[in-house]
């Protein structure tokens, strides 16, 4: 069967010079194609006796095999030689730049509204809420803030126009009238905390005429000064996130708590940076003190039945102490610079399991 | 409140240091504001001797002295007058900060000369004015001693007085407060009666009718004749001088000292210049007093005066007129000690706008029960310093009554303070404060002392004895809480948090802006009616509520354009305010984008922002919040501030819950902001409140084995047919086939024709039983045409 080796190796060698794909195919049809040199070979089978036909059968089959598969290889080399050259063209500029995204923010008093009353719900605190626009009684008079007291002096309040009745509204000068507005609303025991808008009158380096508070009410038959203590103490570690803030209670006054008390906590200044924690400084955060009994009485519980505490801090001065805000006035000065930079982003949601700050 | 150390440990016996007396103030409530010291700055100086003092050989009025340091001899170029041989003086050497210029001093030559030191004047060192020369010191001061250890300085300190204790507006007050803590005892105070030579031909009156007896119950007064009123001694001049006040004449000075030592205001008046008796009365209306700040006042018939026949002399509580005023020439003077109503000067001194150290104390009431006792100081100090011969006391009305008693149930200062402490000590603690204490059936019966009006119930109680135990006593306890606490924000508090990080999440910035704006702006907003505005505005720009979040919203964005940051998106959620009354607020989320919307880029088409770009914030909140975006109306047009053409408003039944657009520009141009600028403005509360479920399980999800198919209609419209209208139409066709309708192509143009427009869109069946057969889709797709022509006039784009 010289003829069969001859057409093979004919075969074989055109399958492997052809370089190309089309090259590839016109050796594939010259050898297993119809009118090919395999196929012609196939043909003539017909003429052979059946002895004859069984032995050659088998080895032009075998043949054909061999063709068929050489034809595949070179097709795959071929291929995939083609796919490299084509991804080779198709190379672009990886440094250049993705396509824009704007990039949100959460102002920072919102957030720290936020870790503020994560924390604060852990200890059952519910957070209420209350109008900005206030009238006497639940600004001055409920809080046992009489209309000729000097403690109205303290207040720089902003009044709306005098009514046919000769009073007056204002813009709550605190968030301590959402405490009366819980108290009247509500029997104890009340545990709540009210952020919000406050105003005053006032407005200066370390003043803005609107700024936000959080108040702290607790009402029922048992609460004392120590549980006062041992709330913030609980809150102003928990709050700035390091191992132990001091905190100092000092004697003062206000016409809504007695006794009352203002809150310290602990810091230092070393090196003119300032370190919330351990340290030989001090750092008013806030007034506190048992609820006076005026006030409870103008809100209709009995002080010898019912008593608790109340505290109020300065949103913005928390979130500057926490996070080295300098200056109290950008806060709504909604300079885009300042909004990303001390601003969120808005996955960052305080948690106590997760922690309050990235 | 400011005294001096020297001036506290008058009324105050203590071996404790300044930083002890500061931390103990502070621990009282009497806060510590500052501490001037002024040894602080002079370690550096020492006592020298002038041993030779020659002329300088190139200047006539300076001179080269030796000067003995203690350890060498140096020599001193120096320009005083007075600087020669023999004197001891105070001598700053290179390296020594010198307290006038604030610089360490230099080694130099003056006119050539070497002088290795500076001899140094008072106001050099700041200890007073003095600059005539070099300050000269005691013969008797050692050479070579610092000076800091020779001379007493008077450190003055600075504290801070709540409202409530009007008796440490005094030294002596101050000194209680800290002898009742421990530190220190109290001195005897000497107000033993100074004896009258003769009657007083001046007499008090109260001329009150009984309704108005309480402005002033109490008078007491005392001529002294023959006094020189000269020049104060140094002592009192220099504690006034050291706690800001400046000191006039000794009659004057007198009454400031007592203010200051005591805590009770007196006024002395030229006798010479009073006509008749001298008497406290009701202004009359209209009458008026040039006061000794020399402002004239226009009184009213509720203020309180000090008159004599012919008319009012001072104001009473708060300051004196200028006419019956002490001068260097008086020589009789009339001690005028009373009692004023505190809430009557605080109407009289708010009315009349006139701050006094006077009135300061008045208004905060001082000691009933120390008139007589301060009219006598007064006068010993008056005949020590200023001579003269005092008249009998004379006295009109009678103490008030301030005596009251407070029973205090000692286990209440556990159960209210948290800290305990023995009965015994709380009957110490208040004893030392000076109340008067017996036992009585519930616990202790307590009498306050004169001076502590603010001592009026048991809870007063509690806190004098917590405070002078120390707050530092006090435990700090846990609060008791569930173990597991629940959720505990209102829904509206959590659909507010979710919408704010859903925007932030959307690349929107959050801002927090006043509650005020300019009316100007309100009224561009549908707001700025008279009620709205505030009465005392910060300043006219902030002088009413804001009737929307927008104008703060775009005015920042314009502010950031103006720094060059054009493309700014910001939201806020805040209250508008809709009326003057409690509760007329609405809480909201609004938002703005302005500039780009897609800056330019490699890759990406710039576009300027436009109304769906606020229209998807919106639905994002939405969303977020709970709500179902389609199950809101949309109605073209928004409020005035909006463009009329371009703006929409999100209803639920009749009530607008939301508005978007582009700003009208009329509205920016007001605002002077560069458009456009598109916007939203959700209100929170107005959303339907979420259903309570009572399961927390999702419904069951059922998905169909049958593949979803997309078929396009376009539809030749008329222009002002909604795509609403159109989807809305095709959804209803089949509500069981027809999953979705998109709109995906929007053709105006000439193709159409004038005022039509080509609206194109795509619809998703999705067969739930069996798959759609070509003529079931054909019958659907029917339905649907018909559909849209019905409800919209319009015709199938062939």
């Amino acid at each position: 069967m010289d003829q069969l080796d001859n057409i093979r190796a004919e075969a074989l060698a055109q399958v492997a010079q052809a370089q190309s794909l089309e090259a590839l195919e016109a050796a594939r049809v010259a050898t297993l194609g119809k009118k090919g040199s395999v196929s012609a070979l196939m043909a003539s089978l017909g003429k052979m006796s059946p002895d004859e036909r069984k032995t050659a059968g088998a080895q032009l089959n075998a043949v054909k095999d061999q063709v068929a598969e050489a034809i595949a290889t070179a097709k795959a080399a071929l291929e995939a030689k083609a796919l490299e050259e084509k991804l080779a063209r198709e190379r672009v500029d990886v440094t250049l730049p993705v396509r824009p995204e704007s990039q949100g923010r959460i102002h920072p008093i919102a957030q720290v509204m936020d870790e503020m009353v994560a924390i604060f719900a852990q200890m059952g605190f519910e957070v209420a809420e209350g109008p900005d626009i206030e009238d006497d009684f639940h600004n001055f008079t409920a809080l046992n803030i009489p209309a000729e007291h000097p403690a109205r002096q303290m207040h720089d309040t902003f009044y709306f126009g005098e009514k046919d009745d000769g009073s007056r509204h204002l813009l709550r000068t605190h968030t301590s009238p959402v405490q009366i507005r819980t108290m009247l609303a509500n029997k104890p025991p009340i545990r709540i905390i009210a952020p919000g808008r406050t105003y005053r009158c006032d407005s200066d380096m370390t003043h803005t005429p609107m700024f936000h508070q959080i108040e702290g009410l607790v009402i029922d038959k048992t609460t004392h000064m120590g549980h006062l203590k041992g709330t913030l103490m609980e809150f102003v570690t928990t709050f700035f996130e390091v191992d132990e803030v001091p905190v100092r209670f000092r004697p003062s006054f206000f016409p809504f708590t007695e006794p009352s008390a203002e809150v310290d906590i602990g810091c230092s200044r070393e090196g003119g940076e300032l370190r919330i924690g351990k340290g030989a400084s001090w750092l008013e955060i806030g007034g506190s003190g048992m609820v006076h009994p005026n006030v409870l009485r103008a809100c209709g519980l009995d002080p010898d039945e019912y008593q608790g505490f109340a505290f109020g801090m300065g949103v913005e001065r928390m979130a500057m102490l926490k996070y080295g805000i300098p200056d109290l006035r950008t806060f709504f000065d909604s300079d885009l610079r300042w909004l990303k930079h001390y601003g969120f982003v808005p996955l960052d949601v305080p948690t106590l399991s997760g922690g309050l700050t990235r | 409140m400011k005294f001096t150390l020297s001036w506290l440990k008058d009324h105050l016996e203590t071996d404790a240091s300044l930083a002890e007396i500061e931390a103990r103030l502070t621990m009282l409530g009497l806060e510590v504001e500052g501490v001037e010291d002024p040894a602080k700055d002079l370690g550096g100086f020492v006592v020298a001797e002038i041993l030779e003092a020659e002329k300088h050989p190139d200047a006539d009025r300076l001179r080269v002295c030796k000067v003995n340091t203690g350890t060498a001899t140096i020599q001193v170029v120096c320009g005083a007058p007075n600087a020669r041989a023999g004197i001891k003086v105070i001598l700053a050497q290179p390296g020594t900060y010198i307290p006038v210029t604030g610089e360490a001093l230099k080694k130099g030559k003056v006119r050539g000369v070497e002088s290795q030191g500076m001899m140094c004047s008072w106001r050099e060192l700041k200890l007073g004015e003095d600059h005539d020369g070099i300050a000269e010191l005691d013969q008797g001061l050692a050479v070579g001693a610092r000076l800091v250890d020779v001379m007493s300085f008077d450190p003055m300190i600075e504290i801070s007085i709540t409202p409530n204790r009007a008796d440490c507006l005094g030294v002596r007050g101050v000194a209680r407060d800290l002898a009742a803590s421990g530190l220190g005892t109290l001195k005897p105070l000497n107000s033993d009666p100074v004896p009258g030579s003769f009657k007083s031909p001046i007499g008090v009156k109260l001329e009150f009718t009984p309704e108005n007896a309480s402005a002033c119950p109490y008078f007491a007064g005392r001529l002294i004749k023959g006094v020189r009123n000269g020049e104060s001694p140094q002592w009192l001049k220099d504690r006034l001088t050291a706690i800001g006040l400046r000191p006039i004449s000794a009659l004057v000075d007198i009454t400031n000292y007592v203010t200051y030592d005591h805590a009770r205001p007196l006024h002395v008046f030229d006798a010479g210049k009073v006509k008749g008796d001298i008497r406290a009365r009701l202004a009359r209306d209209g009458e008026t007093l040039l006061a000794l700040n020399g402002k004239e006042y226009t009184l009213s018939p509720e203020m309180t005066v000090i008159a004599d026949e012919a008319g009012a002399e001072a104001i009473a509580g708060i300051m004196g007129g200028e006419h019956s005023g002490c001068t260097e020439t008086t020589t009789d003077v009339f001690l005028e000690v009373a009692y004023f109503d505190p809430i009557r000067t605080a109407t009289t001194g708010r009315k009349l706008d006139v701050l006094s150290d006077a009135r300061f104390r008045f208004e905060r009431g001082v000691d009933p029960a120390f008139v007589v006792p301060a009219a006598e100081i007064a006068t010993r100090m008056i005949l020590e310093l200023c001579g003269g011969e005092a008249s009998e006391l004379i006295v009109a009305g009678e103490e008030p009554d301030w005596r009251s008693s407070v029973v205090l149930r000692p286990e209440r200062v556990a159960e209210l303070g948290g800290v305990k402490v023995s009965k015994a000590k709380q009957e110490d603690i208040l004893r030392g404060l000076g109340c008067v204490v017996s036992e009585h059936a519930d616990g202790l019966l307590v009498v306050p002392p004169s001076w502590r009006g603010d001592i009026g119930a048991e809870h007063d109680l509690v806190e004098e004895v917590i405070r002078i135990n120390g707050y530092d006593q006090l435990p700090s306890v846990p609060l008791p809480r569930p173990s597991m606490p629940k959720p505990l924000l209102t829904p509206g508090q959590r659909r507010a948090s979710w919408v704010r990080r859903q925007l932030a999440a959307r690349g929107l910035v959050e801002t927090v802006t006043w509650s005020f704006l300019p009316s100007a702006q309100a009224k561009l907003f549908g707001g700025g009616a008279p009620e709205m505005h505030l009465a005392n505005p910060i300043s006219s720009d902030l002088d009413c509520m804001r009737p929307s979040v927008l104008p703060n919203l775009v005015a920042a964005a314009g502010r950031n354009a103006d720094r060059g940051f054009k493309d700014v998106c910001l939201f806020e959620i805040g209250p508008q305010f809709d009326g003057p009354e409690p509760g007329q607020q609405r809480a909201v989320a609004a938002g703005i984008r302005s500039g780009r919307a897609v800056p330019r880029h490699w890759s990406e088409k710039t576009r300027p922002v436009d109304l769906f770009d606020a229209k998807a914030d919106l639905l994002a909140a939405i969303a977020a919040a709970g709500g179902n975006p389609d199950s809101f109306q949309v109605t073209a047009g928004g409020p005035g501030w909006y463009h009329p053409g371009r703006s929409g408003t999100l209803k639920l039944g009749n009530k607008p819950v939301a508005a978007f657009g582009e700003l009208h520009p009329a509205t920016l141009a007001a605002l002077d902001v560069k458009g456009p600028v598109v916007a939203f403005e959700l209100f929170l509360e107005a959303l339907p409140p979420q259903k309570a479920k009572a399961t927390k399980a999702k419904p069951a999800l059922k998905l169909s084995p049958f593949q979803p198919l997309e078929r396009d209609f376009a539809f030749v419209l008329d222009a002002t047919v909604s795509a609403d209208a159109v989807a809305r139409a095709a959804k209803n066709a089949d509500k069981a086939l027809v999953a979705d309708v998109a709109v995906f192509d929007l053709y105006e143009g000439p193709n159409v024709g004038e005022g039509k427009k080509s609206l194109a869109v795509t619809v998703t069946l999705q067969p739930t039983e069996k798959t759609l057969t070509d003529e079931e889709i054909e019958t659907v797709g029917k339905k649907i045409v018909d559909a849209v022509v019905k409800a919209t006039g319009g015709v199938l784009r062939s």
